[in-house]
């Protein structure tokens, strides 16, 4: 019998399959999407949040323990348990050299990205390169890996893990019967549900206009988290952490791909513009701080707004100074020309930036900074970079709301053990965006899905080996979970 | 394939062929990513520009090595709808440019089955000296005391047709790769800043700095394991020739000013020096060989292995040809020998401006261009992002 079972096949998942493997478990990992699409949301990641206290390669300056959780508190606004939280600020420190002994590399911040020299380390050539260097480790250390395997459900005794249960298949024409796949322990990190069009609409609803505002969301993330093990896990009566409505949800370029848009569908001029909705009105302060700190709030906005779109414009001006968008602008050379081709009411749109340039309080622009443009005496205001849409050609991008992953998940502990009425399991733990909940509540912070991924995956693959007697015991993991 | 709209010179924009555009597409994906400014120069390059017109297509697609790294680590690779493969992408429209760019014009069509281009060089060259051969000494076996092949042709006439073939040669890379200079309108810089640009570019040529992959483990060639072996392997085929050609040089020295002539012992420096680069011309592309054979189909275009193939075939047969002259020519075979290997040179020099050769010449000047650049501020201030 296998003594571990990896159920997954993106960073946490493989974390833990190293972890256990270097531990002596003999390992196997399930990846529900066939090879060519591995990974799940890590091939679409681009770096990881760093606590160190010294500048570290390709890091610089410092970025303390108190400061990433004061900044984690922040996004989350509270909805964090402060304990997982620092386990996971505390491994990131100490994780990239175990990570670069698999294969890991690591480059200076993209550019446009310098912001984030501080405080994120880039993966060179991005998330998949990454997951591609942890399966050519894991399969050379041994671990069994199989693709097309979607567990479709757990057989559990009393809280004890027994069996997973491979689904009947088909691939590339050839059946694959229905298989039931014993471990002495497992780790769930499959993912959230962001990709299950049913469960978002059910969670999210039907809203005061009538709309079902899920339908109209695009998916950033892989189309394999449709999250059937973690249906399954509620079902089977798992202690749950989270709001289903709650995800990684940024704005994104409307003409995205329904599935996997990634990074490049982003669109990053909304702080050197104005958003208006379907209906040309303005409805959120678009300067409100800078873009990398505000972009996870817009998806929830765009949502609440009819038909859950909207339009970011900007001028001349503008061109240049953000990262350059994916898909080209709708161009006209007037407002009112531009609010017909975007099928906007033409009086009301034009109405709508009139006013916001005449409200504009021009000071000394400086996109790098918050600077001093502002307007007076708007309803909602732009508190900075405020500058009047004169200089044409004028550009518009169609906003919808884009999720990344949702935050719903099991609730766990320091062990990464999954919970059944507020008893962990011996040999069942968790990992990834299945539990990465309970740090993360609400909001977003850039790289710190794959700090709480890896961390908690080591962790989970660390419990999962010692569970069946592989090296050490949980009781001195803590000390462990600082220094490995 | 003609690349330039011929209504363009008047300072219109040229229209992109289907090729370009394709590149122009993907790049602006790539251009929105980012995530693989790590792996080479093309990365950078593409983020100083927000539009890619036909010259920095051009450049882009030459400062390409192929590696394939960025195709293994891209989430928008097929199956993803975006369909990028910046390598193959960029191996088609560097395809274009040389032939776009050969000189004498007409030329270029060459390129358009640069295998059978090579195999019928190479047949008319061995058929050549072959018949030359036989034409002066009545047969193909005559022993020739201490191996003096020149009693066969005389030094001044294989001076002759080589050099004023050489000499071709580089005339018509010298007028390609100026026009492809002026094409990628390269930035107006100081002498200083050019000298040290100049300084790197050789060196990232000499190391084959952009086959490391950005992190020194290699580039791909089968999947997604790194391997440093391609970049071995043209170290090898590369420094075998440079070593072949300085023993020409020096070869040609020792007879016009040391008035020794040929065959020379073969512990003197224009033997040693052209076994030694024999010896790599034979490793290196019997290694690139292997490893294009076992390359991922995915990496640049598959319609151009005749090409990769026909250049690495030629470069291994002079080598071996050579050495196989050195080692025969105090035997009855000096003849045939001397014949095939003259002739298969002969093929070499004249293709050398319409083969796989000319990825050398358009690649340093790609390199060159991208080291001047990259000393000037970045016209584009993306911010943050």
């Amino acid at each position: 019998m296998i003594d571990v079972l990896i159920i997954g096949g993106g960073n946490a998942a493989l974390c833990a399959a190293l972890m256990a493997r270097e531990a002596g478990a003999s390992v196997m990992l399930l990846e529900a999407s066939p090879k060519i699409w591995r990974g799940g949301n890590s091939q679409h990641t681009r770096n990881l949040r760093c606590m160190h206290d010294e500048p570290q390669d390709v890091l610089i300056d410092a970025y303390p323990e108190e400061e990433y959780w004061q900044d984690l508190l922040k996004v989350t606004g509270g909805l964090t348990d402060e304990k997982l939280a620092r386990i996971a600020i505390r491994a990131s420190s100490s994780c990239r050299d175990w990570m670069r002994s698999h294969g890991v590399h690591f480059q200076p911040p993209l550019s446009g990205a310098l912001h984030v020299a501080r405080t994120n380390a880039f993966f060179m050539g991005g998330g998949k390169a990454l997951v591609n260097a942890y399966f050519r480790s894991a399969e050379r250390l041994g671990v069994k890996v199989r693709y097309n395997a979607q567990v479709t459900d757990i057989e559990l005794d009393e809280g004890k893990f027994v069996a997973a249960h491979v689904g009947e298949h088909e691939v590339d024409g050839q059946r694959f019967a229905a298989e039931r796949i014993e471990a002495r322990a497992c780790v769930l990190a499959a993912g959230g549900f962001e990709s299950n069009r049913e469960w978002l609409r059910e969670a999210w609803g039907q809203n005061e206009r009538g709309e079902w505002p899920s339908d109209n969301f695009l998916i950033r993330g892989t189309r394999f988290n449709t999250g059937i093990l973690l249906r399954r896990m509620l079902d089977l009566g798992a202690d749950v952490i989270g709001d289903p409505t709650q995800a990684h949800m940024v704005a994104i370029d409307a003409r995205a791909p329904l599935y996997d848009g990634g990074i490049c569908t982003r669109i990053d001029c909304v702080s050197l513009g104005v958003v208006v909705n379907r209906d040309g009105e303005r409805f959120y302060d678009e300067g409100e701080d800078f873009w990398p700190k505000r972009y996870a709030i817009w998806g929830r906005l765009v949502a609440g707004q009819p038909g859950q779109q909207a339009y970011s414009i900007i001028d001349q001006q503008a061109i240049g100074r953000f990262m350059p968008p994916v898909f080209p602008g709708t161009t006209a050379n007037t407002l009112q020309d531009l609010a017909r081709q975007l099928k906007l009411p033409q009086e009301k749109f034009v109405k709508t930036v009139e006013d916001y340039n005449n409200a504009c309080r021009v000071g000394t622009f400086d996109h790098t900074a918050l600077d001093d443009c502002h307007t007076q005496g708007l309803t909602p205001a732009k508190t900075h970079w405020a500058r009047p849409l004169v200089k044409p050609p004028f550009y518009a991008y169609p906003l919808k709301p884009g999720v990344t992953f949702t935050y719903l998940g099991l609730a766990t502990d320091e062990t990464a053990a999954v919970h059944f009425n507020g008893k962990a399991s011996p040999n069942l733990f968790v990992a990834g965006e299945m539990m990465a909940g309970n740090v993360l509540g609400k909001g977003y912070t850039a790289g710190i899905g794959m700090a709480i991924g890896t961390a908690f995956g080591r962790i989970a693959g660390v419990q999962a080996a010692a569970s069946v007697g592989f090296g050490v015991s949980s009781v001195n993991t803590e000390s462990r979970h600082a220094t490995v | 394939m003609q690349l330039f709209d011929p209504q363009a010179s008047g300072g219109l924009i040229p229209v992109l062929n289907l090729d370009e555009s394709e590149v122009q597409r993907q790049m602006t994906i790539c251009n929105a990513c980012r995530y693989c400014e790590g792996f080479c120069a093309v990365f950078p390059a593409m983020t100083r520009r927000l539009e890619f017109n036909q010259a920095d297509i051009h450049y882009l697609a030459n400062l390409c090595h192929n590696c394939g790294a960025c195709l293994h680590a891209c989430q928008y690779a097929a199956p993803h709808e975006f369909d990028v493969n910046i390598p193959k992408a960029m191996a088609k429209v560097r395809l274009d440019t040389y032939a776009e760019y050969a000189w004498p014009p007409v030329m270029g069509r060459l390129y358009q089955r640069n295998g059978l281009t090579l195999a019928l060089a190479s047949g008319g060259g061995l058929a050549l000296f072959l018949c030359l051969t036989l034409m002066l000494m009545g047969n193909l076996f005559t022993a020739i005391p201490g191996g003096n092949f020149y009693t066969i042709f005389p030094h001044n006439t294989l001076a002759l047709m080589f050099g004023s073939v050489f000499g071709f040669a580089v005339l018509a890379l010298t007028m390609g790769v100026r026009r492809f200079w002026r094409n990628v309108s390269p930035v107006a810089a100081p002498l200083p800043l050019k000298t040290s640009a100049a300084l790197e570019a050789t060196g990232n040529v000499a190391k084959l700095k952009y086959l490391d992959g950005g992190h020194g483990e290699g580039c791909n060639n089968a999947d997604d394991q790194f391997t440093l072996w391609r970049r071995r392997f043209h170290h090898f085929t590369f420094y075998g020739f440079m070593l072949c050609f300085a023993a020409t040089g020096v070869a040609t020295l020792f007879h016009y000013l040391l008035k020794w002539s040929a065959p020379y012992p073969v512990l003197s420096l224009p033997v040693m020096l052209g076994s030694a680069g024999g010896i790599g011309l034979l490793i290196g592309p019997a290694g690139l060989l292997w490893l294009n054979l076992r390359r991922n189909p995915a990496h640049g275009d598959e319609k151009q292995k005749p090409m990769d193939r026909g250049f690495i075939a030629l470069l291994f047969l002079v080598s071996a040809s050579g050495l196989a002259l050195l080692a025969l020519r105090e035997t009855s075979a000096v003849g045939l020998m001397l014949a095939i290997h003259l002739g298969l040179v002969m093929a070499f020099f004249l293709t050398m401006p319409y083969s796989k050769f000319a990825h050398g010449i358009f690649r340093s000047a790609a390199l060159l261009k991208h080291a001047i650049e990259k000393r000037q501020p970045n016209p584009i201030n993306a911010g943050s992002d």
